[in-house]
């Protein structure tokens, strides 16, 4: 009863209420979570990332008496469909998602359709140790501004991979990666468009291509097709070099990385700087592949939790949030033998104890240092990766 | 219980949710149509629903004819290996097979270096083809093992000496069968026939992992469509599943060309008096092969599934892994036994309804409503792909204030209902109800001869379609994704979410679970065949 009313009074006045964020509120929010299950909607591909949910999720019971349940999606946009057919079916309250792991698109269609509670974000109690300065990209989704209504847990930026054994100098630019791939035809490729790493990859070439790589903050708007002219006649040079002559390609990103354990291709790429180290440690890759950043930088963005209007446990959804921000949690997800995910705290921000935590980490042999993994590239705005996704398919996506 | 109620019963389960999801499709898709036709890829994606289903079926059947009437030595082992592999799930048999013919798979390092010289895998098109010959290869292996349990059930001891006359009028064996068994087997084969070559056509997993990506087949672009994260391609989604309706409308058609050929071939055939004794022999290796292939390649995909699920690091050319390790298995055990409970559960329960449902109006049925209107009605939810009607139930049911699990166990009912009037009905109105008159003068009351004495002697029946009933219900995957709002953890959802993420070593583990209990049902079923 408690809850749903107030989810009724959430949606209601929601602005008013996060504002606050005061210390009482938190507590009693947290005396309401007490005892509530959260449906955690989070992609289930990958069983490092379901381990560590399901110790959060005992973290999450010792502390606060939530239980988290991890609802193992294929595709976030399954949760998103959800929530829309609920939201269609008029649905207040009593909906089946409390908790979605989220970026890019989803976060914008989420948004867009009002789908969203809160702003909650904000008013987290630890909200105040995240790297917001230093980390634009914590409330920066794809350049849609997050505005409380998603908390980040994680930062990622695309990294390469490659067998040192097998190949000790691999090439470091977008061009230079297309005449390595003529010497070595076969042996590099990238997941199919609009797969998000795919897109990712297009992008990186983007920035490399451009001009002007600045236009790519702002909508694709009339300039668009101009502007990726560039685009175009590197793939078509590049795509009788690639992995079976890009008559195939891998779906996502644990089928690239699965080729390069295989070793079909000598050159793979992930959007975990932590993720070969990782691979490592499971015993899944040789442990002499390493990790490579291109000059002049590599894209980077965040990984966020956002809350349903209709969610069924707000509170506890905003006690989970608020706990992957914990800096224990953030130190163990950053470790490389459980995710090797980089967090989003400010350094600066944490006391001398929870800074030893991250001081204690070990890195593992593959992972590439702060200083290392060179600068970050903002993501262009999200409607970039739309276009690019449709016209991919247009010219190379409907026959081999 | 009115009796009489049954077979309405039966319809509305089959029909009504078919009939909300359908509509609620046509209204989403009717506007969609024209972007449909502008998507440059359409052409193909078409053909590759209906190449590889039309070849697929056409194989299968024609081996299912082959083995039949070449009577190979290894029919003996493929009929005890039907049972595991019926109930191996269809992601688990295509990843197996696409580990075994890969350019890095388990052939080519079984081979390598010392045989190929590789020391890299080739770069080899062996897999996602585009003209979708491995998800055809893939098809044929996963739906001949159905359709010959099928045909086994079908042929029956008047069939045998139908060939023994055939055989003494001089007709070699392979002839006999094709000009006297199998005008009298294909007739009760061809609904199975029909759900395979639907199937074929419309699934989604085995087509993911096996087929072409340069377009994906039609079924495989729709639940692209279906879950792309902008939200504004469902009506396009919604459009591509009417058409997909529409082709598999088309190769139903062609098929019945198809049906009427080979009958007109056989016809003219038996005229002509050929005895061909010399087909036997050279027949006979054909169907060997045949038969050793379908058994070989399965249990070798199986087989490397549990390799990888205790595998360490297994680099290529290593025919072995280097290093063993149970850490998949003991990691995965208490979701493994959590997802495993539910799923049979919820298996055991939608079977039982199923074959309660269906015995009930088989036993009403009655002149006035002809077996010929439930064998259509069965057929709806078997060729109606399942991304085309799920989300408008999903979206009915929301409304309803009904807990997850038990919209699951409805929406596991409308799919699990027809394999069990298919596997029944042929059986249970072949009972010589000359029987129940004989017990009916001899005072027995209908309920009585229904339960203890048409049923028991039904027995072998029942129990392989209750078990083909739970072997499809722990493989459904749409139906509980989407009516249990995903709270509903089975080991198929678990097994798929898995899938997206291409570990090997865990699918391993999940693959192997999903099929062991469904195996388990077929295995007491040929107890209880015995």
């Amino acid at each position: 009863m408690n809850r749903r009313e107030f989810g009724g009074l959430a949606v209601a006045g929601a602005a008013l209420w996060a504002g606050r964020g005061m210390a009482g509120d938190w507590s009693a929010l947290v005396a309401r979570a007490k005892g509530q299950e959260v449906f955690f909607h989070a992609w289930g591909g990958d069983p490092k990332i379901n381990d560590f949910i399901a110790w959060v999720g005992q973290q999450a019971m010792d502390q606060y008496g939530v239980k988290l349940t991890h609802v193992k999606l294929a595709a976030t946009s399954d949760a998103v469909a959800r929530v829309q057919a609920e939201q269609a079916a008029g649905k207040t309250t009593g909906g089946a998602v409390d908790l979605i792991w989220i970026n890019g698109e989803n976060f914008a269609a989420m948004k867009k359709a009002a789908m969203l509670f809160g702003p909650f974000a904000e008013s987290l109690p630890n909200w105040a140790l995240v790297d917001v300065a230093g980390k634009p990209a914590t409330v920066n989704d794809f350049t849609e501004a997050t505005l409380g209504l998603e908390s980040p847990w994680a930062m990622a930026q695309l990294v390469f991979e490659h067998d040192s054994a097998k190949l000790p100098a691999p090439p470091r630019s977008i061009v230079a990666l297309a005449d390595w791939a003529k010497a070595n035809p076969g042996r590099f490729t990238y997941p199919q468009p609009p797969d998000y790493l795919g897109l990712t990859f297009l992008k990186q070439a983007l920035y490399a291509l451009l001009p002007d790589p600045t236009v790519l903050q702002a909508p694709a708007a009339e300039g668009y097709d101009a502007a990726v002219t560039p685009l175009w006649p590197y793939l078509d040079a590049l795509h009788p070099n690639l992995w079976r002559q890009a008559k195939a390609f891998p779906a996502n990103e644990p089928a690239l990385g699965q080729l390069l354990a295989d070793g079909e291709v000598m050159i793979s790429f992930a959007f975990n700087p932590g993720r070969a180290s990782a691979e490592i440690a499971a015993g899944n890759l040789a442990n002499t592949v390493r990790t490579f950043v291109l000059d002049g930088g590599t894209i980077g963005n965040a990984s966020y939790v956002a809350i349903p209007f209709d969610a069924s446990a707000p509170e506890g959804a905003q006690v989970l949030a608020n706990l992957l921000l914990d800096p224990e949690v953030q130190a163990r997800a950053q470790d490389a033998d459980v995710l090797g995910f980089q967090t989003v705290l400010n350094m600066a921000a944490l006391t001398d104890a929870d800074r030893a935590r991250f001081d204690a980490i070990k890195r593992g042999p593959a992972t590439l240092s702060p200083s290392d993994l060179g600068p970050t590239l903002l993501e262009p705005h999200a409607s970039w990766m739309t276009r690019i996704g449709d016209d991919w398919v247009k010219r190379y996506g409907v026959a081999p | 219980m009115r009796l009489g109620a049954a077979p309405l019963t039966l319809r509305v389960v089959l029909v009504l949710p078919v009939l909300a999801g359908l509509g609620l499709t046509l209204k989403q898709g009717a506007g969609s149509l024209a972007a449909l036709l502008a998507w440059p890829g359409l052409l193909r994606a078409c053909l590759l629903s209906l190449g590889p289903g039309l070849v697929a079926t056409l194989i299968s059947t024609l081996l299912v004819g082959l083995i039949l009437g070449g009577r190979p030595r290894a029919l003996a082992p493929l009929q005890r290996l039907l049972a595991p592999l019926l109930a191996l799930p269809h992601a688990a048999a295509a990843l197996g097979l696409a580990f075994l013919i890969s350019p890095s798979g388990w052939i080519v390092r079984a081979l390598s270096p010392w045989a190929t010289g590789w020391h890299d895998p080739p770069d080899l098109l062996t897999l996602n083809d585009p003209w979708g010959l491995a998800l055809t290869l893939g098809l044929v292996l996963k739906e001949t093992p159905f359709l010959l349990l099928m045909a086994l059930a079908a042929l029956s001891r008047p069939m045998a000496q139908r060939q023994m006359v055939a055989a003494t009028l001089g007709y070699g064996r392979v002839t006999s069968f094709a000009l006297v068994v199998w005008p009298g087997v294909y007739p009760q084969l061809r609904l199975p026939v029909l759900a395979v070559l639907a199937y074929a056509m419309t699934n989604v997993d085995m087509a993911l992992i096996l087929g072409p990506s340069l377009p994906h087949p039609l079924s495989v672009q729709i639940s692209l469509w279906m879950t792309d994260p902008s939200l504004t391609q469902q009506s396009l989604a919604a459009s591509a599943s009417l058409l997909q309706l529409a082709l598999v409308g088309l190769a139903l058609i062609m098929w019945r060309g198809a049906e009427l050929a080979g009958s007109a071939l056989l016809s003219t055939l038996s005229h002509t008096g050929i005895r061909a004794t010399g087909l036997d022999r050279a027949l006979q290796p054909v169907a060997s092969l045949a038969a050793l292939i379908l058994m070989l390649l399965p249990v070798l995909g199986l087989a490397s599934l549990a390799v990888w699920s205790v595998a360490g690091l297994w680099q290529f050319p290593d025919a072995l892994p280097a290093s063993l390790t149970l850490t998949v298995w003991s990691r995965a055990a208490p979701d493994l036994w959590a997802a495993s409970a539910l799923s049979l559960g919820l298996a055991v329960t939608v079977t039982a309804v199923a074959l309660t449902l269906t015995i009930a109006a088989l036993y009403a049925e009655t002149p006035r409503h002809p077996p010929k209107a439930l064998q259509t009605l069965i057929f709806i939810p078997l060729i109606v792909p399942q991304i085309a009607i799920l989300p408008g139930i999903a979206q009915a049911l929301i409304t309803l204030p009904l807990p997850p699990l038990a919209a699951v166990a409805l929406g596991h009912l409308i799919f699990v209902l027809p394999y069990v009037v298919l596997g029944l009905a042929g059986p249970f109105r072949a009972w010589n109800l000359r029987m129940a008159e004989v017990a009916a003068t001899l005072g027995a009351g209908p309920w009585r001869i229904l339960l203890t004495l048409r049923l028991p002697m039904l027995a072998p029946a029942l129990a392989a379609t209750a078990a083909l009933g739970i072997a499809v219900s722990i493989g459904q995957y749409l139906p509980t994704l989407l009516l249990g709002g995903g709270r509903i953890t089975t080991l198929t959802t678990e097994a798929v979410a898995l899938a997206s993420g291409a570990n090997r070593r865990i699918l391993g583990a999940y693959g192997l679970t999903q099929a062991f209990w469904p195996a388990l049902a077929f295995l007491f079923a040929q107890r209880a065949r015995r």
